[in-house]
């Protein structure tokens, strides 16, 4: 219990988010309307997700660092679990742009980074399948996530902000939080992101210990 | 220093002794062009300057996958495993960037010279245009070589070289990209300053971290 309140603390964030994210009042806006809701559930999953690589990230160096393959356990898991959210963030993405831009998968600079950097860790999954020996696995594998995230980071806040976006916060336009959030939206917005960190971060530890399981039963 | 100095004049050696491959690489990039020639000429002289800068550098990008994904795996395990024992691996990985960003520079200019010859040279600004060759050879050079490391330990490394490549090397190729249409409309070169910075900002990311990275790679 001493070490699981976390997990409580996500599912009460998650179920405030999913009753006050579609209950509760928010400020109406031209284009938006309703669509406004998706803020808390399409950002904080981008949030979620770049929270998850960064981490996969760390764990990648520590392998790197102690060769103790349970951090490569869990640095494979942590990019899987980033995969899924990014798979979801696009999904919801693509559900709002099409009410709002007009268009499921509008040609945006930030689009197009979110699927090159979703490729560069289909192709680290692959790269994992196309070994046999488990320490040399981990080793190339870690080397290749480090790589990726020093790419994925350009590509996601630097390179989206020098032509022009559709999002907020690129190519000149301001940020969410100049626009559109007031007061009442970030008090659902802030423990929404908390929220799908940490549900994303139980959902890593689960099947991290279902693969330990997994190589004892062996 | 020295032993940097060595390592290349080594790959030079290296490449000399084999010398068909690179003909063979030279040979693809022409055969490229003008395979990309005869299919777009037949349409009466439909290409658009910016459909020509994109051309040439798929044709490029294309180029430098095929010809750095030989640069590990051309030498057997057992003479690498005879480096390892007398040079570093900060080393042996910089000396391959230098080596492959000169090769990249070969393969691209007579590549941009046939390329121009054939299709025709709507260039407005030629040498900054060559600047961007020169970048761009640097810039593809040292993200590939440390995935060609990575792609030649796994088992099947063709298939895999491009897999893991393309997602890396494609904010470079935008940024390429961008400053070669800027010489292309021949633009103030202080509009391209930007780019600039930026492509040198990501060479000095993939650099520093290829001699971070190398070493555990090596090891292995």
């Amino acid at each position: 219990m001493k070490n699981n309140w976390w997990k409580i603390v996500a599912v009460l964030l998650l179920t405030y988010t999913l009753y006050f994210g579609l209950m509760g009042t928010v400020p109406r806006r031209a284009i938006l309307n309703e669509s406004i809701r998706n803020v808390y559930f399409h950002v904080p999953m981008w949030f979620a997700m770049i929270a998850m690589l960064t981490t996969s990230l760390v764990y990648a160096i520590k392998y790197l660092r102690t060769n103790d393959l349970q951090y490569d356990l869990k640095s494979v898991e942590f990019t899987n679990v980033a995969i899924l959210l990014g798979i979801l963030g696009c999904a919801t993405g693509s559900l709002w742009a099409s009410v709002t831009w007009g268009d499921p998968w509008p040609s945006d600079p930030k689009l197009n980074s979110v699927a090159i950097s979703m490729l560069m860790y289909f192709a680290y999954l692959i790269l994992r399948g196309s070994f046999d020996d488990e320490q040399r696995r981990a080793r190339i594998s870690a080397v290749y996530n480090i790589l990726a995230y020093a790419v994925f980071i350009p590509l996601i806040f630097i390179l989206p902000r020098l032509t022009d976006s559709l999002h907020p916060g690129n190519g000149g336009n301001p940020a969410f939080s100049e626009l559109d959030m007031d007061n009442q939206m970030r008090r659902v917005f802030y423990p929404a992101v908390i929220g799908w960190g940490l549900l994303g971060t139980w959902m890593a530890t689960v099947r991290v210990r279902v693969r330990k399981l997994e190589e004892q039963a062996d | 220093m020295q032993e940097l100095r060595t390592l290349i004049g080594k790959e030079i050696t290296l490449e000399w002794r084999q010398r068909y491959a690179l003909n063979g690489m030279l040979l693809y990039i022409v055969s490229t062009v003008f395979v990309c020639y005869l299919s777009f000429k037949l349409k009466s002289n439909q290409l658009t300057p910016i459909m020509w800068n994109t051309l040439f550098w798929i044709i490029i990008l294309f180029t430098a996958v095929n010809a750095i994904s030989k640069s590990f795996t051309q030498e057997r395990a057992g003479r690498l495993l005879y480096y390892y024992t007398i040079a570093s691996p900060q080393g042996i990985i910089l000396s391959k960037i230098i080596y492959n960003s000169g090769l990249m520079l070969v393969l691209s200019l007579t590549g941009f010279g046939f390329y121009a010859f054939v299709m025709g040279n709507p260039v407005g600004d030629l040498w900054m245009y060559l600047v961007t060759i020169f970048l761009s050879s640097i810039g593809f050079a040292s993200s590939l070589t440390m995935v060609a490391g990575i792609a030649s330990k796994a088992e099947n490394n063709g298939a895999l070289m491009a897999i893991l490549s393309f997602p890396v090397i494609i904010p470079m190729l935008l940024m390429v990209m961008k400053l070669a249409k800027n010489a292309l409309d021949g633009l103030d070169r202080g509009s391209s300053s930007e780019e600039v910075m930026i492509l040198l900002a990501l060479d000095a990311i993939v650099v520093s971290l290829s001699l971070i990275l190398f070493p555990y790679l090596w090891r292995s």
